[in-house]
Formats: C-alpha cells, sequence, structure tokens
C-alpha cells in the first residue's frame, strides 16, 4: 500500500547566481515497511529530494512545487506549525555527519527526551525511561550509563546510533536516512545498515535511504531510484536494476563500482569513470540532462526530455535509446 | 579562546597570478555597499589629514573676536574658547589621529611579525615561552599601560603610540604565528623544505606573504581602536598636551562650554566617529572578501 | 576539572608575579630618588627619610620587592602624597562606586547586547538585522566619551531631564544613585552593547546553520526551542568568553566615564593621581587593576568550562 507519493517535485534555490535547479520534477512512491534507495552522484539532487518532505530546506531561498503526499495528506501547503507536528513523529531524519549532528551541549538522554516530550507528551522521567530502550534497540551497550553522556564521549558510530534513536523515538512512518554510513568505517557501516533493517522488521518503518553507495543499496534497498542532475532517470526492484540497468547512466555508475565482476582477464580491478561533467544547474534545457556525457546519444537527446517509460516489471527508465538486456 | 576574531586564512597565495587573485578580490569588494562607503571615508580622513593642514590657517592663530564663536564663513565650524579656528584645528587634529593610528600599528607590526613568524616557525622550543609572555601582556588592560606610560615618560603622544602599539602586539603575533603554523604543513612548503630551501627563502618567500591578508584586516581592526583610543588618552589629559590641537584634547575643552558653545562637542566627536566607522566598514569587507567562509 | 581550575590559578598566579616585578621596577625606573618619587615632591627630609627606611630604599633590588610583596599582602600600600592618607583607605572608598558602575554598564550591554544579536541573527537579512548591524556599527565607532558629552548636552543642558554629573551614595539615597548612574551606565554600557551584540549575532548565526540545529528542526521541535535553547546554548560560549576579553575595556571605559560625569570612583582616582605624580596612588591602582582583571579573567576561564561540557568532563583543552 503507498505510504507516501511524491508528484512532479520540483526545487529550486534563489542564489546570487540566479536560480538553482536543484530537483527537476521529480515522481515517487514508497510502500510501508519499503526501504527505498535514492542515489546518484553528489549535486544530483537526492538530498534535496528528501529534504523535502519534512520541508528542511532554507524558507526564505527555496522554490518549491508539486506535490507530496503521506498518508493521503498533502505535505506541501502545510503551514510550518502543522509541519512540525509530522517532524520528528511521523516523517525523521538521519543525517550524514554524526559527528555535529549531535548539540555537543546536551547530554544524549536529553537529546532524546526532548523528541518524545514534544510528540509523545512524556514527562522527563518516562522520557529517560524510553530514551534507555531505545538506546537498547539500536544497539548501544550500557544504556543506562550512556544517556548521561555528552556526544563528544561517544565514537562516530555510536553517535550515528543516538541519531538514529532520536529519529525512531516516535515510531515515524517514514524514516529518511541521508548518507547514514558515508562518514564511518567500512565495518561500522554494516552494524548501521543491520540497525536500519531491524528497524523496519520491527516497526515496520518505511524508509528512504540517500546514498551513493551502490554497495550499500545492493545490500538493504528493495527498491532503487537512480537520479542525475535533478531528475530520476531510472526507477527498479533492486534486484532487477543490477541485472538489467536499462539508463546509460546507471550503467556507467555500476562500472564505477568495485566488485569481482568487473574485474579484467588479468584478474586486475578495473574501474571505469563516466567522463564529463553534470551539467550546469542554472539552466533548465529541454533535453536529456546526461546526452553530453552518453555514449548512446543521438539527436532527439538534446531537443527533448525523455520521460520515464516502463521497459520492465516495475522498471521504468528516462531514456530514448535504453540499454537492451544482456548489453553490458 | 582568546584567538577570537582572527580568522585563519589559508588559501594560499603563489606570486603567479597574484595580479589575477587581486582583480578578482577588487571585484568582489566593489559589489558590497558598505565597504566602498568605508572606503570612501577612510580616503577622506586620509586626505584631510594630509591636505588639510596646508589649506586651512594656523590651528593656533587667536581671533580675540571670534572666541566661541559659532560657525560662519570666517570661520566655517566656528572658534573655540581662545578664538582659533575649529576647522583648521579639525585638520590638524586628523594628522594627530592619523599618527598615533598608524605608527602603533606600525610598531605593532615591526616588533610583532618577527616574533610570531620565529615562534611559529621555530615551534618547539621559543613558541611556549613567546605564546605565555603573550598572555601576560593580554592580562594587562590597555589603559595600565597608558597610565604607567603617562606616569613614567609623561603624556605625549609618544606614550601614547607606545602604549597603542603594545597592546595590540599580542594580536599580531597571534596572526602571524597561526598563518605560520597553517602553512608550513602545505604541500607545497614541503616540497620546497625536501628541496633543499633555506629557512629564511621559505619564510619570506612562502609564509610572509600568506600573513599579508590576515594582517591588513588586523590593521584595519587596529588603526580605529588606536584613534579612539588617542582622543581618549588626550581628553583624560593623559595623551597629546595642549595647545596641540588633537581630537581628545578639543573635547576636552568643549566639555567646559557645554552650554555656551555645544557645536564645539559636535565636530571632533563626529570626526573620530567617521573616521573609525570607515575603517570598521573596510576592514569587514576585506573580511568578507579575504576569507569568503566567514562572511555572515 | 579540579586540575583545570587549578592549572588557571596558576597561571594567573605567574601573571601576577610579572605584574608585580613589572610595577615594582617601574617606579624605581623613575628619574630621582625613589623614596622622594614615594613621599611626593614637597615631602620634607624627615617624611622622605621615614620612607626610604619603611620600604628599606637603601637595600638591594631583591630584598626591597620581598619588602614591597609583604607590604602589598598585609594591606599596606603606603600614603597618597596628595592628602597623606593611606592609599588602601582611598581604595576601599573608591572601589565600590566604580563596581557599581561597571556592573550596572555590564548589565546594560548584556541585556541590549546578547538580545539584539539574537534577534539579528534570527532575523537575518530584514529590517531588524540592518538596526542591529547598524547600532554595531556606531557603537564601535562612537568613543564612550564623546558618547557621555552628547548625552549630558542633550538630556541635562537642552532637555534637563537628568543631572550632568555628580554621585550620591546608595546607601545614602538609593533613588538619586540610581538616577545619577542612568546616564553613565548607558553611556559604558552603549559600547560594550555593540561588541556584544555582533560577537552574538555572529555566534549564532553559526549555531543556526550548524547540523545540531537543523537535527532539532528535523525533530519538529517548536522555533523558540531550537533558537533559545539549542542555538543560545552553545553560543553561550562564546557570550562569556567575549565577555571576558572586553573587562580590559570596560576598565579603561570606566575611567572615561568616570571623568565625563565627575563620579569620584577608582577611575577618577587613576587619572587624578597620574596628572598629579601621586605615585605611591599610581602603583596602587595599577596593581589592584591587573589583579581584579587576571582574577575576573579566571572565573571567566571557569565559568566557560561549566558552559563546555568537553572542557568539564577532560579536564581542559588548552588554548
Amino acid at each position: 500500500m503507498t505510504l507516501l507519493e511524491i508528484k512532479d517535485l520540483t526545487v529550486g534555490f534563489d542564489t546570487e547566481d540566479g536560480l538553482v535547479h536543484a530537483v527537476r520534477g521529480v515522481s515517487l512512491d514508497l510502500a510501508e515497511g519499503e526501504i527505498l534507495a535514492l542515489c546518484g552522484e553528489s549535486g544530483c539532487g537526492k538530498s534535496v529530494t528528501g529534504m523535502s518532505i519534512p520541508r528542511l530546506l532554507p524558507p526564505d531561498s527555496t522554490r518549491l512545487s508539486g506535490s507530496i503526499r503521506l498518508d493521503g495528506r498533502e505535505l506541501t501547503g502545510l503551514p510550518e506549525a502543522e509541519l512540525r507536528r509530522v517532524r520528528g513523529k511521523d516523517v525523521s531524519v538521519v543525517f550524514q555527519e554524526p559527528m555535529t549532528s549531535l548539540n555537543p551541549s546536551f547530554t544524549v538522554g536529553y537529546q532524546i527526551g526532548e523528541v518524545l516530550r514534544r510528540h509523545e507528551k512524556l514527562s522527563w522521567k518516562a522520557a529517560r525511561a524510553r530514551a534507555v530502550d531505545l538506546l537498547r534497540l539500536v544497539g548501544i551497550p550500557a544504556p543506562e550509563r550512556r544517556i548521561n553522556e555528552y556526544p563528544h564521549q561517544l565514537s562516530g558510530g555510536m553517535r550515528q546510533r543516538v541519531v538514529i534513536a532520536i529519529a525512531v523515538a516516535c515510531s515515524p512512518r517514514v524514516l529518511i536516512a541521508d548518507e547514514p554510513t558515508t562518514a564511518l568505517d567500512v565495518t561500522i557501516q554494516a552494524g548501521v545498515l543491520d540497525v536500519f533493517r531491524d528497524l523496519r522488521d520491527r516497526l515496520g518503518t518505511a524508509i528512504i535511504l540517500i546514498t551513493h553507495d551502490l554497495g550499500v543499496v545492493a545490500d538493504i534497498a528493495d527498491r532503487a531510484v537512480v537520479m542525475y542532475a535533478g531528475r530520476a532517470v531510472e526507477q527498479a526492484p533492486v534486484g532487477e536494476l543490477f541485472a538489467r540497468p536499462r539508463h546509460p547512466y546507471t550503467l556507467g555508475l555500476m562500472k564505477a563500482l568495485p566488485t569481482a565482476a568487473a574485474a579484467g582477464a588479468d584478474g586486475r580491478l578495473r574501474l571505469a569513470e563516466i567522463p564529463g561533467m553534470l551539467p550546469s544547474s542554472l539552466s533548465d534545457p529541454a533535453a536529456c540532462l546526461f546526452h553530453d556525457r552518453c555514449p548512446r546519444a543521438k539527436d532527439d537527446c538534446v531537443t527533448a526530455v525523455p520521460e520515464l517509460a516502463a521497459s520492465g516489471p516495475g522498471h521504468l527508465a528516462a531514456c530514448f535509446y535504453p540499454l537492451e538486456d544482456g548489453s553490458r | 579562546m582568546a584567538e577570537l576574531g582572527v580568522k585563519e586564512t589559508v588559501a594560499p597565495v603563489v606570486s603567479s597570478g597574484r595580479a589575477d587573485r587581486r582583480r578578482r578580490l577588487w571585484r568582489r569588494f566593489r559589489r558590497r555597499p558598505l565597504p566602498m562607503v568605508g572606503l570612501v571615508l577612510v580616503v577622506a580622513f586620509l586626505l584631510l589629514a594630509l591636505v588639510g593642514p596646508l589649506v586651512t590657517p594656523d590651528p593656533s592663530l587667536q581671533d580675540y573676536n571670534a572666541t566661541l564663536a559659532p560657525p560662519s564663513p570666517a570661520h566655517p565650524l566656528g572658534a573655540d574658547d581662545l578664538g582659533r579656528d575649529v576647522l583648521a584645528r579639525i585638520a590638524s587634529g586628523a594628522q594627530i589621529s592619523l599618527q598615533a593610528g598608524v605608527l602603533s600599528t606600525l610598531l605593532a607590526m615591526v616588533i610583532g611579525i618577527p616574533i610570531g613568524l620565529v615562534a611559529g616557525y621555530y615551534r618547539r622550543w621559543l613558541d611556549p615561552v613567546v605564546m605565555r609572555m603573550v598572555d601576560v601582556v593580554l592580562a594587562f588592560p590597555f589603559l595600565v599601560f597608558a597610565v604607567g606610560l603617562a606616569a613614567i615618560i609623561g603624556p605625549s603622544l609618544r606614550g601614547v603610540v607606545f602604549a597603542l602599539g603594545f597592546a595590540q602586539l599580542p594580536a599580531v603575533i597571534r596572526i602571524t604565528r597561526g598563518e605560520v603554523l597553517a602553512v608550513r604543513e602545505m604541500d607545497y612548503v614541503m616540497a620546497a623544505v625536501a628541496d633543499g630551501a633555506g629557512d629564511g627563502h621559505i619564510l619570506f618567500r612562502y609564509i610572509l606573504p600568506n600573513c599579508a591578508n590576515p594582517l591588513i584586516v588586523q590593521a584595519t581592526v587596529a588603526i580605529p581602536t588606536a584613534i579612539i583610543g588617542e582622543a581618549t588618552l588626550s581628553f583624560l589629559g593623559l595623551g597629546v598636551q595642549p595647545p596641540t590641537p588633537s581630537w581628545g584634547v578639543m573635547l576636552t575643552i568643549a566639555q567646559q562650554y557645554l552650554d555656551q558653545a555645544p557645536w564645539l562637542a559636535i565636530w571632533p566627536g563626529v570626526m573620530i566617529a567617521l573616521a573609525t566607522l570607515g575603517f570598521n566598514l573596510l576592514g569587514d569587507g576585506l573580511r568578507d572578501v579575504f576569507d569568503p567562509r566567514s562572511a555572515r | 576539572m579540579i586540575w583545570f581550575v587549578l592549572r588557571r590559578a596558576g597561571s594567573a598566579l605567574i601573571v601576577m608575579f610579572v605584574a608585580s616585578v613589572l610595577i615594582f621596577l617601574g617606579i624605581r625606573a623613575l628619574p630621582g630618588d625613589p623614596a622622594v618619587v614615594m613621599a611626593g615632591e614637597e615631602a620634607t627630609p624627615a617624611v622622605v627619610a621615614a620612607i626610604r627606611e619603611e620600604y628599606g630604599l637603601d637595600r638591594p633590588l631583591p630584598a626591597q620587592y620581598v619588602t614591597y610583596v609583604g607590604q602589598t599582602l598585609t594591606g599596606n600600600l603606603g600614603r597618597s602624597t596628595q592628602d597623606g592618607l593611606p592609599v588602601s583607605e582611598i581604595l576601599l572608598q573608591r572601589l565600590p562606586v566604580t563596581l557599581e558602575l561597571a556592573a550596572l554598564a555590564m548589565l546594560v550591554a548584556i541585556v541590549i547586547g546578547v538580545l539584539a544579536g539574537i534577534i539579528a541573527a534570527v532575523r537575518r537579512g530584514r529590517l531588524p538585522d540592518y538596526l542591529a548591524t547598524g547600532f554595531g556599527l556606531a557603537g564601535l565607532s562612537i568613543p564612550h566619551f564623546w558618547l557621555g558629552l552628547l548625552g549630558i548636552l542633550l538630556f541635562a543642558v537642552t532637555l534637563r531631564w537628568l543631572p550632568a554629573s555628580g554621585y550620591v551614595p546608595f546607601s545614602e539615597d538609593p533613588g538619586g544613585n540610581l538616577l545619577r548612574m542612568l546616564m553613565p551606565s548607558l553611556v559604558l554600557g552603549a559600547g560594550f552593547a555593540a561588541v556584544l551584540m555582533r560577537q552574538t549575532r555572529s555566534a549564532m548565526l553559526g549555531a543556526l546553520s550548524s547540523d545540531y540545529v537543523r537535527t532539532a528542526r528535523s525533530k519538529g521541535l517548536p522555533e523558540s526551542a531550537v533558537v533559545g535553547v539549542h542555538a543560545l546554548r552553545n553560543s553561550l560560549t562564546t557570550v562569556v568568553t567575549v565577555l571576558g576579553l572586553q573587562l580590559g575595556a570596560l576598565i579603561s571605559g570606566a575611567v572615561v566615564t568616570e571623568q565625563i560625569f565627575v563620579i569620584p570612583g577608582f577611575g577618577k582616582l587613576t587619572v587624578d593621581a597620574v596628572l598629579t605624580r601621586n605615585y605611591p596612588v599610581i602603583q596602587a591602582v595599577v596593581l589592584v587593576t591587573v589583579a581584579g582583571y587576571v582574577l575576573v579573567n579566571l572565573l571567566v576561564d571557569i565559568a566557560y568550562a561549566f558552559l563546555n561540557p568537553r572542557v568539564r568532563l577532560s579536564g581542559g583543552t588548552d588554548g
């Protein structure tokens, strides 16, 4: 059942240089208990798409249009005060930087308890007891002791678990995790991903996982949306996507991924890079934005925008000349 | 904690392309209105101090028919208790202010830059000693220097310059040392070291040019502080002595005639405020241009 | 934490030692016989001889220094050359006046400066920000003493609302005391309010764009809690630091303010002493100023440590 539905989301930012087009008409949906990956390189608009849902964008410079419906309720027109009742309760966020996402001046217990007091109207005492439970849930040992500690006394992995504990404190419907493992050591990454899987299984939380790391996508996501220059260029169930990528950009991303499959005949790993660079975000041409980096581009790629079109079971790609089966 | 207000700018300046860089900075600077106002005020102040005394009458000439005269064609800003032309005295006062500001800042730079360079470069043994000394100097309120100096060498412009220069020494040392510490770790300096460049070459060719921007910003903070400091000390009688027409001295006189000749209290104060404002605006602008990250 | 306090106290003691040596040598660096210097130029030979005896001025410098420190620590700061009163007595009479002025000015500065800084940061790029920024620039650029003169000109000479100068002890006439202290403390406080405003604004802007404030927003907290709890708590360390750094300027400012408003405080004592070459008093006021400054800085450091758990729990970072 569809929990979250985004239709034609467009986000721009006013800057000194003009309007920056960060998201150019993205549509996607999220089912209950689903883990959806939003992937693409930095600057592709995946984070902005995620942050648009709880509207955690600079209010003065953001130009947002389109529709974001949570359980059928439209969020985009919601007044700020209403939205604050949604944030942290129905929709919560885990940020990339565990080292700076926690307030250095307050104890872990305070920072978890705060969100419970706000949305669940708990007393400090009750909030504290719940905070201990939450720390245990996210796999922090000795939570009774940790709860009185300050962020600087915790390791990066621990801090990220605390941030997750804050995010899931009120059992949100949707959890948006923005590069939650990027700043962590590889060994710690797996543990944090396990926490997400566990939360989905136990609480039924739907998760939007924003990442540039296709390894993480393959590991945990059910479905993935690939973004490029503010547009969704391909979306498919993860197995299908990795088996049969349709968009040349997706294929390029995969070739840049170090896997055993990419090893050459001599057994050495060769990583391919996609030539060229991201188009300017200051203009919004009616063209496929990938055309100047695309080996398959033809004349019409420069004059029209390819729409997402079905190219397999649950598989959509926005390309006039999609890859065929087995062409990788 | 005491490094507050001292922005660490680490952008390396290497001589090639420096002209380009300066031109780019100027473009960035010109776009902002307030720093331009500051620049205009500073240039006006410099003109007043350098050219003003040449075109105005003798500031100590007494016109007994004009004692405490309000502004008139003969005396555009009025005349003081001894019938001296206020405009002429304002121009001469600008010269005193400029001297106090520039000389004290130069003094602090001439002493502070070598100390900061050496302390930062020979980190291991010299640095802790110098930094403790800086802490001690910081522990003295500026006025204590000034009072002590006035007590020992007598109230004078020289005492003011020494007191003001000494007071800003810690800031100069800290800035220079901070830049040295930042720059000496950069790859191109390491490469020069590996190529066998001598200490002197590295200090003057690589490190000193990088100190220029933060020190220029520091000067735009120090000069207005010194202008106010000179005026304050002279107002108290601890600085420039009458009949030399310092803005502070003029205000001391004005205080006695507040009810009869209030304009005497207006002009010097306006001049101090405008000159100081000019340097402050200019400094804020330069800080933003040199270090865009701090532009808040 | 205890180690942190002890270390800071230790370095404060070192500063005091260096300061006392400098003051001690300063008086002796003056041209002429130090005994005459200490006794005043009009003193009789008998008085000069007594002073030489009391301070052991014919003995070597280290011995003189020991005598000097001993006497200072027992409260013997010499006698004023103007009226022959013990300097310690004069100080006890003058200090409370200046402390009142400084405390009132500090209050003005904190209330106006911190509030204006927060409002400017929250309303960044809007009218309140421009007003506060303008106020900050004006406060930096206008010297205290001129502001004082303008105040007298407007409120005392022209409008006749407030007395131009003078002082009544609080214990004698609380209303009259506060009425006379109103303009001086506003004048002295305004400049510090400007500095505090600029620093608070900058610290708040930094905090408001920080990741932890974004986290606080993502929790759905009301803006009052985001600004008033999360951002402000982290900006307070900056505010406390700036207060500490501004103390020297506050002392200097009090001297000037007392001079304009003819307030018989510590600052006026200082200026009068320099102008009349009253060396025993100069020596004492410089020493007391440095001691007070060092002490308050120590307290600020400790307050800073209390506000910052990283310092509080680990025994201190070295600055």
